[in-house]
């Protein structure tokens, strides 16, 4: 197990370079004072955080895209149900204090003049439920969506097509107000966790190091998955999954797997993203999004775990730039990076890093697809 | 009040009678009047008649006056009412006074010259010459010459319900010969029939008759209906259920409408998807970038026309057809030639590629002509609406109908009846023998993806007349076309068809039960479900060409 995790160099070095980043920026927050020259300001505490929330998203989605060949666009579902688990226990840790100042109601249901807590927001007072629901919502919806599409083999682009009509339906119906989850405005105005305030610098470090644990987690646990002998099962799936079939495998359970393993991943990333930024609502599952979500791994290289996290923190930090100083060209930017990624280096950053290390000429193999494709 | 106390009181059995004899009067002197101009009967016409003090022989006079379609009939009755008819004694001559002071003779209205008011004797009312007055304004307004004063003045009395107007009614209908104000007419003596203290079965009868006209004003009349005979009562019950069956039925077809309407939308956005993603196999999810781009094709076509040729506008979209499937057709032979190719063969790269492509197409729009609604306008020739039974019809969403059927079938003769389809059919199902065939397959993808881009061009045009034309346009489409596509199965126009009509129906038949959002959710979940039941749509294709 130890040889499987540590099997790959680049995925140690990402890992390693994410915790020594959490780290530095928490402790230089802290620490140093606001005018040391090592001192990070709480705006880049949280702007990390986020960045490592959207990595662990993007290592869910390699893990099916990149080893499972499944292109999901509608990973942004599993990312957004996390995030309004975490939501709802952060309404209720409002108490009295919201604007209405009703002891168990959230203002937005007092404001539709709502008598009594529906009873899908039962238990979410409890953090230990609430997290637990985190992991459980987006994954039994992997596994009810996972087992009907995989075993009628709905595969390629057709399936991509339904993860997308999926994730704009459950988009359209955030939206509605009767869903009783906030609507158009979704859960915000957010107070505390576990009893610390949100606001606090302390509280923004300790988020930022979950995410980059949860983060190094996920890492693990992927690595873990795609050197075993389940791996191996499961990237021959991706590359000829009739012939699996035949060889007596039942492709579909690895798939599920991957999937089921892949949706809670980007339910913890949801739920630790919403405390960061103050707020969820139904935006996040914008089918843009999500299909943002797969150029971060295509720009880092699918297939390569530590891509993905490469990929969605350079993409963000691109993003951040743009938008701060050339709003306008942020579209053309990341447009532009669909299609040459796509184009010049379909094995992303990572990817073609590998290719380079190994010895000229071998096989890489990490996207027979495309060599097909090309033939 | 009056017409109150007279449902409520029943009139002694004298006065059905004498309103009987009254109704043969009527019938009578409907004949002479159709023989020719009421003229010339008795004392010398309508007219001297009503110079007496006798108020029976005055109302008599006027209920004669209404019926003999005389020309002068309604400003002496307003006069009369405003006390300014008066009479000369000695030879019963009528006249009345205009609101300038002016006498003017009744039977001629020219000005009297020489007639002043103090010789003559004012007429004077009392309620039975008012009622009668009355009646006979709203008779003469429905024998006015004015259709649409006689449509009101029938629907005046259906909400009215004024037995009294029953026999103008009845004289009216006589002549009346334009089919609606008949049958408004109709109704409305029906609605008075029912006030009235008319015969039983006449009521039934009314009732039938009211129950025909069938829309709401019908059915509440109906319903409201008090102090009924139980045979009435029960017919009218009887009447308002069908009435409501009617309207459920109205209401049923009026929704399968609205959806072959949304259906034709969505087919026209769907269509140019059918071509690429369904013969090609390219997953352009620019698609919805080229219909916005049709739809901003529009929007120049028509500022160039309001600019410099405004009498061409009710043409700019004779103009603006071509022009969007050029500009569209041009996009989308660009774009094959420069990013598609390079990734035939890998269609989640082709997805990605060009989805980033319509972020860049979007952006570019939203730099060039603003992030902001623009105006396209609808030619004259596409505003308004009409009704057929009960069911408002818009022309614009008629025409589009029209114009989605038209592209379809423009579409699969292109396919089936020339040269370059038989080459695209052939790519299609043996690249390899097309091409031993000499058949140049990359020209042929090239201009297969440029029509089906040609196409949504077309779609844009359309939508242009009834949606946003904003950047956003597209976006708004790409994931119902895509749903169209594949429920309707890949490469099949027909089913493409049945999908988008089916989608539009369904989602407007669910709309009044779920509500808009949550009926386009239902049919997102059941399209869901339906693919992964049969993952290759409605009519799926058969033989090799199926084998990814």
């Amino acid at each position: 197990m130890i040889r499987a995790l540590l099997g790959d160099r680049l995925v140690l070095v990402v890992g390693f370079a994410v915790a020594a980043v959490a780290l530095a920026i928490g402790i230089g927050n802290l620490i140093f004072p606001t005018d040391s020259a090592l001192h990070a300001p709480t705006y880049t505490v949280s702007l990390t955080g986020k960045y490592l929330c959207y990595a662990l998203l993007a290592l869910g989605l390699d893990l099916v895209w990149g080893y499972a060949g499944i292109l999901s666009l509608g990973h942004g579902v599993f990312f957004g149900l996390g995030g309004y688990a975490m939501g709802m226990y952060l309404m209720r840790q409002i108490g009295t204090r919201g604007t209405y100042g009703h002891p168990v109601l959230p203002d937005f249901m007092v404001f539709l003049n709502w008598k009594e807590l529906p009873w899908y927001w039962y238990g979410f007072d409890n953090f230990g439920f609430a997290m637990l629901m985190v992991m459980l919502v987006p994954g039994v919806l992997a596994f009810v969506f996972g087992w009907l599409t995989f075993r009628a083999r709905v595969t390629g682009v057709y399936l991509s097509i339904i993860t997308q009509a999926l994730t704009f339906a459950m988009m359209l119906a955030f939206f509605r107000n009767d869903m009783g989850f906030g609507g158009n405005n979704g859960l915000t105005d957010f107070r505390d966790l576990l009893g610390f305030s949100l606001r606090s610098d302390g509280m923004r470090v300790a988020l930022l190091w979950a995410s980059a644990v949860a983060l190094l987690l996920g890492l693990a646990v992927c690595r873990f998955m795609v050197a075993s002998r389940f791996g191996k099962v499961l990237t021959a799936v991706r590359d000829a999954e009739s012939r699996v079939r035949f060889l007596g495998y039942r492709p579909e359970a690895y798939k599920l797997v991957a999937l089921v393993v892949s949706a809670v991943m980007a339910g913890i990333a949801g739920a630790l993203y919403v405390p960061q930024v103050g707020i969820i609502n139904p935006s996040e599952f914008a089918p843009a999004n999500s299909i943002e979500a797969v150029i971060w791994v295509a720009v880092g290289g699918r297939g390569t775990l530590a891509g993905a996290i490469v990929g969605a923190v350079a993409v963000n930090l691109l993003k951040t730039v743009f938008t701060a100083n050339l709003p306008e060209l942020w579209l053309f930017a990341l447009g532009g990076l669909f299609i040459l990624v796509t184009l010049l280096i379909p094995r992303g950053i990572i990817g073609s890093l590998g290719a380079l290390r190994l010895r000229p000429g071998a096989k890489l193999g990490d996207d027979p697809a495309a060599d097909a494709g090309r033939a | 009040m009056e017409q109150g106390a007279a449902r409520l009181v029943p009139p002694p059995p004298i006065m059905v009678v004498s309103r009987v004899l009254r109704g043969f009067a009527v019938v009578l002197l409907l004949a002479l009047a159709l023989a020719g101009p009421a003229r010339a009967q008795g004392e010398g016409g309508p007219i001297p008649a009503l110079a007496t003090t006798n108020f029976d022989e005055l109302s008599r006079a006027i209920e004669r006056l209404a019926l003999s379609g005389h020309p002068q009939a309604l400003p002496i009755v307003e006069a009369l009412r405003d006390g300014r008819l008066m009479f000369r004694q000695e030879d019963r001559a009528v006249f009345w006074r205009d609101p300038a002071g002016a006498m003017r003779d009744a039977a001629t209205g020219e000005v009297a010259a020489g007639v002043a008011a103090g010789g003559l004797r004012p007429l004077r009312l009392n309620n039975r010459v008012r009622r009668a007055i009355d009646a006979a304004v709203g008779a003469l307004s429905l024998s006015n010459a004015d259709p649409r004063v006689r449509l009101a003045a029938a629907e005046r009395v259906f909400r009215s319900r004024d037995p009294e107007a029953i026999p103008a009614l009845d004289s009216q209908l006589a002549r009346e010969t334009d089919a609606r104000i008949r049958r408004a007419m109709e109704a409305a003596r029906a609605a008075a029939i029912l006030a009235s203290d008319r015969a039983e079965p006449e009521k039934v009868a009314a009732v039938s008759v009211i129950a025909a006209r069938g829309d709401l004003d019908a059915r509440g009349l109906l319903a409201g209906l008090t102090g009924a005979s139980p045979v009435v009562a029960d017919a009218a019950a009887a009447a308002v259920a069908a009435i409501d069956r009617r309207q459920a039925m109205v209401r049923i077809v009026q929704d399968v409408y609205y959806g072959i309407s949304l259906g034709s939308v969505l087919l026209l956005a769907a269509i140019g998807l059918a071509v690429t993603f369904g013969t090609m196999g390219v997953i352009n999810m620019a698609h919805g970038e080229m219909v916005m781009l049709g739809a901003y094709t529009t929007f120049v076509v028509q500022e160039a026309i309001r600019n410099h040729a405004p009498h061409l506008f009710d043409w700019s979209l004779a103009f603006a057809v071509p022009l969007a499937f050029l500009v569209s057709a041009l996009a989308g032979a660009i774009v094959e030639r420069t990013i598609i190719r390079f990734l035939y063969g890998r269609p989640l790269e082709t997805l990605l590629a060009t989805f980033g492509l319509s972020l860049v197409l979007q952006q570019a729009v939203r730099t060039i002509f603003g992030p902001n609604n623009r105006e396209v306008g609808n030619p004259s020739w596409m505003s308004g609406a009409f009704e057929i039974a009960d069911i408002t019809i818009t022309w614009n969403r008629l025409w589009i109908i029209v114009f989605a059927a038209v592209v379809l079938f423009g579409l699969m003769l292109v396919l089936r009846r020339t040269a370059f389809g038989l080459a695209m059919r052939a790519v299609t199902q043996n690249r390899r023998m097309a091409a031993s065939m000499g058949i140049r397959t990359p020209w042929v993808d090239c201009a297969t993806f440029a029509l089906g881009s040609g196409v949504a061009g077309l779609a844009g045009v359309a939508l242009s007349q009834i949606d946003n034309v904003s950047p956003n346009l597209g976006q708004s489409y790409i994931i119902d076309s895509f749903m169209v596509v594949v429920f309707g199965g890949v490469g099949n126009l027909w089913g493409t068809l049945v999908a988008a009509m089916t989608l539009g129906v369904v989602n407007k038949l669910l709309e009044p039960v779920a509500g808009a959002v949550l009926g386009k959710i239902v049919v997102l979940v059941l399209l869901v479900l339906f693919i992964q039941r049969k993952p290759r749509g409605l009519f799926p294709l058969k033989g090799r060409a199926v084998e990814n």
